[in-house]
């Protein structure tokens, strides 16, 4: 900020001072008015559009009684589809979590030409639609598409099955890992690092030993976040999916079915399960978040 | 020197080639069979045209109703003290914790006319659900966590001695405001408003529920690409793709050119 700003003292500095001290008690705060106003309606705003329909999930999801609760989330393709959400989260966190790292270790150790590049082409995938981001696995694996014809002779399925649901999830939850980790090796440097070598550690020892565990709760953060969006993916799976029932429903393609079939309790009785996901995973990361802010301290 | 670096920067290449460049550049070579006139034709139709314009219409309502609310709730979490005050500033990240699809059905319960807060405005005359103000409220509630998230750091941040200073120099409260902090905050303001905007554009999921989804009217272009997709009409589809991911591309270009602004008036004190 430069001085220009602050150097425009224009307010009248003889005011009477017993009006100065009943208008403003201290200089740096606000009336209690003021603060009270303002706490009012950012937790209106925050209700309304957050609590309320948090709340809404719960409430209509036990509307009907707990019985049909729970019949609505043991049905058997409920099961299949919390089953196939597992699994997809299964395979995409681990593929995302190896690459998170290899990526955060050439690009925070290392100097090279085109460094920024490559960091905004890791973040690509959060600034594309999902459905696009369905749409181009599409275009590669559809009966039309590149590989379309290669797969069909070989009898093999990606698009409307498991694969290109779980490929899809892999997209869209692609830089949470690389993201969490880059600034934090960045900010910790390579000197630890270097004395484990020089004290003669092996390449695995060194990273098994120093690195992993410098980062270990920023990788945590990742997963967690990886975790949650890979779980409610909703627009990048739906397109890929083909929507059949007790095969290649997700969660969240399940709740869709539910509700355009108007069975409104038992589309928010999953939809809550996956509500309860979403507030564990804030849970954690309120944990997780400060000890990633005191690593990161320690770093600087 | 560190080992290990041609093996991460080789898989780094590998998996980023094959699950996004490579895919990606498929909607653009798609594109290319299509003749120019065909590609102008399916991306100017009237019924895209009235996606567009609700699409971005609301994404840009939401964003700025974000950017005003999302200002006040950063401040007040930064600055005052009150009960629950934790779990409030834990739980804006609500949007980006709950799915999308939850989101959606959850809003549009709500809304509807015999929901809990459509009861209520409907006999006001505003309909919510099935309406553009639908998208509209979809979209407030998916922006939030990207002004506060951006905003909150630099707020936490600033030098309180900055605002003694002005207070010494004869500055009323709502000049230091305006003034000092409001300069401070600006950059990480827009980023978080053109953050939440670009969000805003390419979902999906919290949208088709409430929007009731009627041509010309309350349809939006992401679903505008599934129909096309569904009634195989592949080029179609990825035309419309091409359009949305310039646009988004263009976004994350002047987003990335915002935080170095940002970062330089940080620096540059």
């Amino acid at each position: 900020m430069d001085a220009t700003t602050l150097a425009v003292p224009k307010v009248a500095m003889d005011r009477p001072a017993d009006r100065r001290a009943r208008s403003a008690p201290s200089p740096t705060t606000e009336p209690a008015w003021v603060r009270r106003l303002l706490i009012g309606v950012a937790l209106g705003f925050m209700t309304l559009f957050l609590f309320v329909p948090l709340a809404a999930v719960f409430v209509e999801a036990l509307k009907k009684g707990f019985g049909v609760y729970l019949a609505a989330i043991t049905e058997p393709d409920a099961l299949s589809a919390i089953k196939l959400t597992l699994l997809a989260a299964a395979i995409s966190l681990p593929m995302n979590l190896v690459f998170g790292v290899a990526a955060a270790w050439a690009i925070a150790k290392f100097d090279f030409r085109g460094k920024n590049v490559l960091l905004t082409l890791i973040d690509l995938p959060f600034s594309v639609s999902p459905v696009i981001a369905g749409l181009i696995y599409v275009l590669v694996f559809g009966l039309q598409g590149w590989l379309g014809e290669w797969l069909r002779d070989h009898d093999l399925k990606v698009i409307f099955a498991v694969p290109g649901i779980v490929l899809a999830t892999v997209f869209v939850t692609f830089p949470f890992v690389a993201r969490e980790l880059i600034p934090l090796m960045q900010a910790q440097g390579q000197d630890q690092e270097e004395a484990a070598r020089v004290l003669g550690a092996s390449g695995w020892q060194m990273f098994l030993r120093v690195t992993l565990p410098n980062v270990k709760w920023a990788l945590m953060y990742g997963v967690i976040l990886c975790n949650a969006r890979a779980m409610g993916e909703f627009g990048a799976v739906s397109v890929v999916s083909g929507h059949i029932r007790g095969q290649t429903n997700t969660m969240p393609l399940h709740i869709e079915i539910l509700y355009n079939e108007y069975q409104f309790a038992a589309a928010f009785a999953v939809a809550s399960l996956l509500a309860g996901l979403a507030l564990v995973t804030l849970a954690l990361k309120y944990v997780v978040e400060r000890r990633v802010a005191s690593a990161r301290s320690e770093a600087v | 020197m560190l080992p290990g670096f041609d093996l991460a920067l080789g898989f780094t290449l590998t998996y980023l080639c094959l699950i996004v460049l490579i895919p990606l550049s498929a909607v653009f070579l798609k594109t290319f069979t299509l003749t120019w006139p065909n590609f102008w034709e399916a991306v100017t139709s009237p019924r895209v045209i009235a996606s567009y314009r609700l699409t971005f219409g609301a994404s840009l309502a939401a964003a700025l109703i974000n950017a005003v609310f999302g200002l006040i709730v950063a401040w007040v979490l930064v600055r005052y003290r009150f009960p629950g005050r934790r779990v409030v500033d834990a739980l804006v990240d609500l949007p980006f914790a709950l799915p999308t699809a939850v989101a959606g059905i959850a809003l549009t319960a709500l809304y509807a006319s015999n929901g809990w807060i459509g009861r209520w405005l409907e006999p006001l005359g505003l309909k919510v659900a099935f309406t553009p103000l639908g998208v509209f409220v979809a979209l407030t509630f998916i922006g939030l966590p990207f002004v506060v998230r951006t905003v909150q750091p630099v707020l936490e941040d600033v030098q309180r001695e900055l605002e003694e200073v002005a207070a010494t120099l004869g500055a009323t409260r709502w000049q230091t405001i305006h003034r000092v902090l409001f300069p401070i905050v600006l950059p990480a303001l827009v980023t978080g408003f053109a953050l939440a905007f670009a969000r805003a554009l390419g979902e999906y999921g919290s949208v088709v529920f409430i929007a009731g989804n009627m041509p010309m009217i309350s349809e939006i272009t992401p679903l505008l690409i599934i129909t096309k997709l569904e009634q195989y009409d592949y080029a179609g589809a990825t035309a419309i793709a091409v359009v949305m991911l310039v646009a988004s591309f263009a976004l994350l270009l002047a987003i990335n050119m915002l935080q170095t602004w940002a970062r330089r008036r940080a620096g540059g004190v």
